[in-house]
């Protein structure tokens, strides 16, 4: 903290602020008119992931809109001294999965980026929040951000995850039980033996979602599993560095027997697949369970949310939601196209086929994860079953690029958000797990993944 | 950026009595593409305005003639939520909404609006409620005060209600301030604070 205002609001230093070609034109652009310039560059690094075409990437681009947002942001970060990471770059990928995946991210920072899903970062105990595009010009000119202090919220997940019960299970069903304003303004830590069990890339996908459930950020406290994952990652600390950077990052967990403004808690263990129903995060069951009828809900606007979501979804209550038929299958986005998200896809797929009718696709979070990936051979597994296998950006997740939904069309996402028109307008989006995803591709239709012979573990 | 500054505000309401009114509805993704800060206005609501053959969507609030030329937006609960998009904020500006009142807002939307001379008002649900009764009323003649300076919301018929709003983003808001100029005031404290960082 460098300073804190007589109003109350406190000037937070930014460690690390990256930036993508969707949310920073305006900021460089106001930079431009006031004279400013970046105040630590070397503290700022840019990616294109939102509107980048995953299928080919020979220049020039089909979309001229996209491609001048694209050379918008690669004339910034050469104007500006901003590192860039641009359709060529082995290194290019979804902001949220570069970030951890280059050791850019460390426990203890501040980060922030022109986007929600920021809140990925804090699985490595760092303080991460999605900012609008004035305080991404703020942070380029003073890498400060002024900001209240919020308050705080524990989410205990206490026993452990049932097999075929993933990460995107747990804070799926977190944000069915708490509602998508559940956490709204509040720090959210993630904590308990279900968290503590999980990958870095599993607490990433958790922390990730944590802005579908309101909170200003999600956080897990780093320990022995943040560590091995950052060590030797080409912008962590050296070996020269590493003990004495690791011992200061034990002191960083929250003191044991800490006080939260708010508590929530979550058994793991009876936790089963999830899938939603809706057009919000929050309208998500177990994959044994049934459509809602608006009547189940208590509130007049509650009925009328349903009532509206079911209408879009072309639901009826009751209707059970395995079996229900997909056209198109979509694994990837911030939330889920990290490698073990993708081996996971890849298990279910392996020596299967897509159903006849079902359009699947899978687009690797970045470069990286795309050639780790090929190096396993998971891109021959995924081909094989007749998914395609695609460069990497958000693509799917929001459809800016080619990657949309057609009207009407139902997809079993990885993806975080299932709003109206979300995926292009007029599609269904039903949000879950990769293996679930997966298996929905294989089966033409949702289905429990459990019931599948895959050898989870 | 200089902003227009937001003192006291009377203008005619429109009524979206909707609950999680995400930032992909307010400005959906293919619009997003645009390298200004201006040029959302017409698709505000895009997809809930316009039908899939582009005509308007008569049914949508916000196409009723009551809801013409209304500066003030009255919503449901976590308006805003999802996307941090700002653009969400400078659609609904351009469109001519100078400030929206609803329970709750999703957090990054708020302050996005604060950055942008728009003011968002918390109300509680009953008040709300009570604004939204009064606007269906009122048919398309419905005007409300909102006084930034005595942090009041008033009509011409007897509701008055105060709200809450952090002192900080309240006075960004009355003066149209420069929150970045405002930050650069304190350089000798950052860069004191960069000599210390490791």
């Amino acid at each position: 903290m460098v300073h804190r205002f007589a109003e109350g609001p406190a000037l937070l230093y930014v460690d690390l602020h990256l930036v993508h070609e969707v949310t920073s034109p305006q900021a460089f652009e106001g930079l431009r008119q006031a004279g400013r310039r970046v105040r630590r560059p070397e503290l700022t690094v840019a990616t294109v992931d939102h509107n980048v075409p995953t299928g080919d990437r020979s220049l020039p681009l089909d979309d001229p809109i996209a491609a001048k947002q694209l050379d918008a942001l690669a004339s910034n970060s050469r104007a500006f001294g901003v590192e860039l990471f641009d359709l060529a770059s082995p290194q290019q990928g979804i902001v949220h999965v570069i970030g951890p995946e280059l050791g850019l991210t460390q426990p203890g920072m501040v980060v922030v980026c022109g986007d929600s899903h920021t809140s990925t970062h804090g699985a490595f105990g760092a303080f991460a929040l999605g900012i609008g595009t004035s305080e991404v010009e703020h942070v380029l000119a003073t890498q400060c951000l002024v900001l209240s202090k919020p308050p705080t919220m524990e989410a205990r997940f206490t026993g452990r995850l049932s097999p075929g019960v993933t990460a995107k299970d747990l804070i799926l069903a977190l944000i069915g039980r708490i509602g998508t304003a559940g956490a709204s303004g509040h720090v959210l830590e993630y904590t308990g033996e279900a968290i503590r069990a999980l990958s870095m890339e599993e607490r990433m996908t958790v922390c990730n979602m944590s802005i579908e459930a309101g909170a200003r950020a999600g956080m897990i406290a780093p320990d022995e599993t943040t560590f091995a994952y950052l060590e030797g990652r080409p912008r962590a600390p050296g070996s020269h560095n590493w003990g004495r950077v690791v011992a200061a990052w034990r002191q960083l967990p929250s003191d044991p027997g800490a006080q939260y403004d708010r508590r929530v808690d979550l058994d793991a263990s009876a936790v089963g697949p999830q899938v939603t129903w809706g057009t919000s995060p929050g309208m998500v069951t177990d994959i044994t369970g049934y459509v809602p009828s608006p009547s189940d809900f208590p509130t007049a606007d509650e009925q009328q949310a349903v009532e509206r979501a079911l209408a879009y979804m072309a639901l009826a209550p009751g209707t059970p939601l395995a079996g229900l038929p997909i056209e198109r299958v979509f694994v990837g986005s911030c939330t889920n196209a990290r490698i073990e998200d993708l081996r996971a896809a890849a298990q279910v797929a392996r020596g299967r086929k897509v159903a006849a009718g079902v359009r699947a696709m899978v687009v690797p979070g970045s470069q990286r994860v795309k050639a780790q990936g090929e190096r396993e051979g998971l891109d021959r597994i995924f081909r094989e079953a007749g998914f395609e296998w695609r460069n990497a950006g958000c693509s799917l997740c929001l459809g800016m690029n080619a990657d949309v939904l057609r009207r009407g069309e139902r997809c079993a996402s990885t993806s975080n958000r299932n709003f109206e028109g979300r995926q292009g307008a007029g599609g269904r989006t039903h949000l879950m797990s990769p293996a679930m995803a997966a298996a929905a591709a294989v089966a033409g239709r949702l289905v429990d993944v459990r019931e599948w012979e895959v050898g989870i573990a | 950026m200089t902003l227009t500054p937001f003192v006291r505000h009377t203008g005619k309401c429109a009524a979206l009595a909707r609950a999680n009114v995400d930032t992909d509805q307010i400005i959906p993704k293919q619009f997003l593409k645009r390298v200004e800060r201006t040029g959302f206005g017409p698709a505000l609501f895009h997809d809930w305005r316009f039908r899939p053959d582009g005509s308007e969507n008569p049914e949508f609030e916000l196409n009723q003639p009551e809801a013409a030329g209304a500066t003030i937006l009255i919503a449901g609960a976590n308006f805003g939520c999802g996307s941090s998009r700002e653009h969400a904020v400078w659609a609904l500006a351009e469109y001519g909404f100078r400030a929206i009142l609803a329970p709750s807002f999703a957090d990054i939307f708020y302050a996005n609006c604060c950055q942008n001379g728009v003011a968002p008002v918390r109300l509680s649900g009953d008040g709300i409620n009570e604004l939204l009764r009064r606007c269906r009323a009122g048919r398309g003649a419905y005007t409300l005060t909102i006084d930034l300076e005595v942090q009041q919301v008033a009509d011409a018929a007897g509701f008055m209600r105060t709200f809450a709003m952090e002192p900080y983003r309240r006075e960004m808001l009355l003066r149209g301030l420069d929150e970045i100029g405002r930050t650069l005031l304190e350089e000798p404290r950052i860069a004191e604070f960069e000599r210390g960082r490791v």
